[in-house]
């Protein structure tokens, strides 16, 4: 069965111009993978909606 | 013939192999030694030890002679000399040095143009009378924690040549703990001044961020990149550390703030702070050294609190996401042209990093923002607080895995697990090493924002109590 990732990986690879090597895929993949989980750790805590990001800290 | 005046108390023999960057300066100070002979002296160990510690990429000998030849002329005119007078120092190859090509561990960038101007902590630190030597070996554009390039070969550990000495900074420790130069420079991201400091035995001071200029290096992730030295005391760390303070406006995270000095509260020691140890995620997840090590450390400064510092595992999730993205896109033009150029293993993660979308990166910042805020709460309880550097000792060079606790855990993403929550929010540390038999492992001393003199007033006072000694290698 074709991992779901496969077919975002060759549409984001295509929309940013990025020549993948058929061989470089499953590391590619492998990082992606642990990346979004990395992702849904922080999407799992709850901010309120006025937080916002705080590029440069002067404080 | 009258004869020399002698003290009764003949000084010891001046040791310039493993001489702090403070007693080489007090010494070119007093004329005991001249800064000719101290970076003659330091060219022929790299000689001798290099071709085995891989620690240099670039020599720069006619250059540092050179300076030296300028800073003796100085003294013979009794002209003042700067805190740094006469120490020999290198730096990771991602800064800018006037004449070089600022590769960053890179194939690719070795074909940028000559850099013109040195990058201004070179100059900073010059300015104070130290000669740079030499460009350090590094992982490729930073992204590593391991000191394994597969262009330049790998950054070897003096204390046992078939380890890693850690990443991405590794020459800049290799150079320091194998006695090639007393002081050098590397750049933490996720860790990688904290991390090679560790394996390699070393005090390692990462500043908060935006305290010192990151112009004129080579990016990697402009939301966690931060600049800062690696030296065998904690007293070189804040020599080097006050030389370069200072606002620059060609660095648009470095914080107007004025100059605030550490070295004359060094000796004011831990007395009266309130040290804790970090809980929770922090002793989790660690070999029998690093708990060893925390524990040796935590006695020492009777820090018998533990502190929680909340959400450290999610905050290690989003530094990592962080990374990615920004990483890609400092690169996205080069993974789009020479993919093929690049070390795999940095290619594929910087890949990968491209296809994050937007909005899950975005969240990560907010959640920065957020978690910044709690841990400024807990700095309303302690200013400081004790965190192990890394799990383990430095692996072998080319090791994937380890097991811990009968899991096997993959080595690269996992040694950077107690460094990655704190520079995340640029808490400022310093990694102090804890001479463990066979190896050296390092713990975190971690203040509040713009509190570096906390850190090395600990770490200088573990380094009296001969707690914390950067160890000799036999080479």
């Amino acid at each position: 069965m074709t991992d779901p990732l496969d077919s975002y990986i060759d549409a984001a690879a295509a929309a940013l111009a990025i020549p993948i090597r058929p061989e470089w895929k499953s590391e590619i993949r492998a990082n992606l993978a642990v990346t979004f989980k990395f992702a849904a750790l922080v999407g799992e805590k709850e901010l309120t909606e006025d937080a916002e990001p705080a590029p440069v800290f002067k404080t | 013939m009258p004869s020399p005046r002698r003290s009764s108390k003949p000084e010891a023999a001046f040791d310039s192999g493993w001489a702090t960057a403070g007693e080489i300066a007090r010494s070119v100070a007093k004329g005991r030694v001249s800064a000719m002979s101290v970076v003659e002296d330091a060219l022929a160990r790299i000689t001798a030890h290099d071709p085995v510690l891989n620690a240099f990429t670039d020599v720069l000998a006619d250059r540092a002679l050179r300076r030296a030849r300028t800073i003796d002329a100085a003294r013979a005119k009794r002209k003042t000399l700067g805190a740094l007078a006469g120490v020999p120092f290198a730096v990771k190859n991602l800064f800018d040095v006037k004449g070089l090509p600022t590769r960053a561990g890179s194939k690719i960038n070795r074909e940028l143009p000559p850099a013109v101007q040195d990058q201004p902590l070179i100059e900073r630190l010059e300015a104070a009378g130290a000669i740079l030597v030499g460009a350090l070996n590094m992982g490729e554009y930073a992204y590593d924690f391991t000191g394994e390039n597969a262009h330049d070969g790998n950054a070897h550990n003096p204390h046992d040549v078939n380890r890693m000495t850690g990443g991405s900074s590794g020459g800049s420790a290799g150079a320091v703990a194998g006695g090639l130069v007393p002081l050098s420079l590397g750049s933490d991201t996720n860790g990688s001044i904290r991390v090679p400091s560790s394996f390699c035995g070393l005090f390692g001071l990462k500043p908060t961020y935006g305290r010192l200029t990151r112009a004129r290096s080579f990016p990697f992730v402009a939301s966690l990149d931060h600049l800062g030295p690696l030296a065998r005391s904690a007293r070189d760390l804040a020599l080097a550390y006050d030389a370069m303070q200072g606002h620059d406006p060609g660095d648009p995270v470095c914080v107007n703030r004025p100059v605030e000095p550490t070295l004359a509260k060094l000796a004011r020691g831990s007395k009266g702070l309130r040290i804790a140890v970090a809980g929770g995620y922090f002793t989790k997840g660690a070999f029998p050294e690093a708990r060893a090590a925390m524990d040796r450390v935590a006695a020492a400064l009777k820090a018998n609190k533990e502190v929680e510092i909340p959400e450290a595992a999610r905050a290690r999730a989003a530094a990592s996401v962080i990374t990615s993205s920004e990483g890609a896109a400092v690169h996205l033009e080069r993974l789009r042209t020479r993919a093929a150029d690049f070390d795999p293993a940095t290619r594929d993660r910087l890949i990968a990093g491209a296809m994050i979308p937007a909005v899950l990166v975005n969240r990560a910042q907010k959640f920065r923002r957020w978690y910044r805020g709690e841990m400024l709460k807990v700095f309303d309880k302690v200013d400081a607080i004790l965190a192990p550097a890394t799990p383990c000792t430095a692996p072998l060079i080319g090791q994937k895995a380890f097991v811990l606790d009968r899991v096997e855990l993959p080595v690269r993403p996992n040694i950077g697990i107690y460094t990655q929550p704190i520079s995340f929010i640029g808490l400022p540390v310093v990694a102090v090493p804890v001479s463990l038999d066979p190896l050296p492992i390092g713990v975190q001393i971690i203040a509040a924002p713009w509190r570096e003199d906390i850190a090395l007033r600990i770490a200088y006072a573990l380094e009296q109590m001969g707690v914390c000694v950067a160890p000799r290698p036999k080479l």
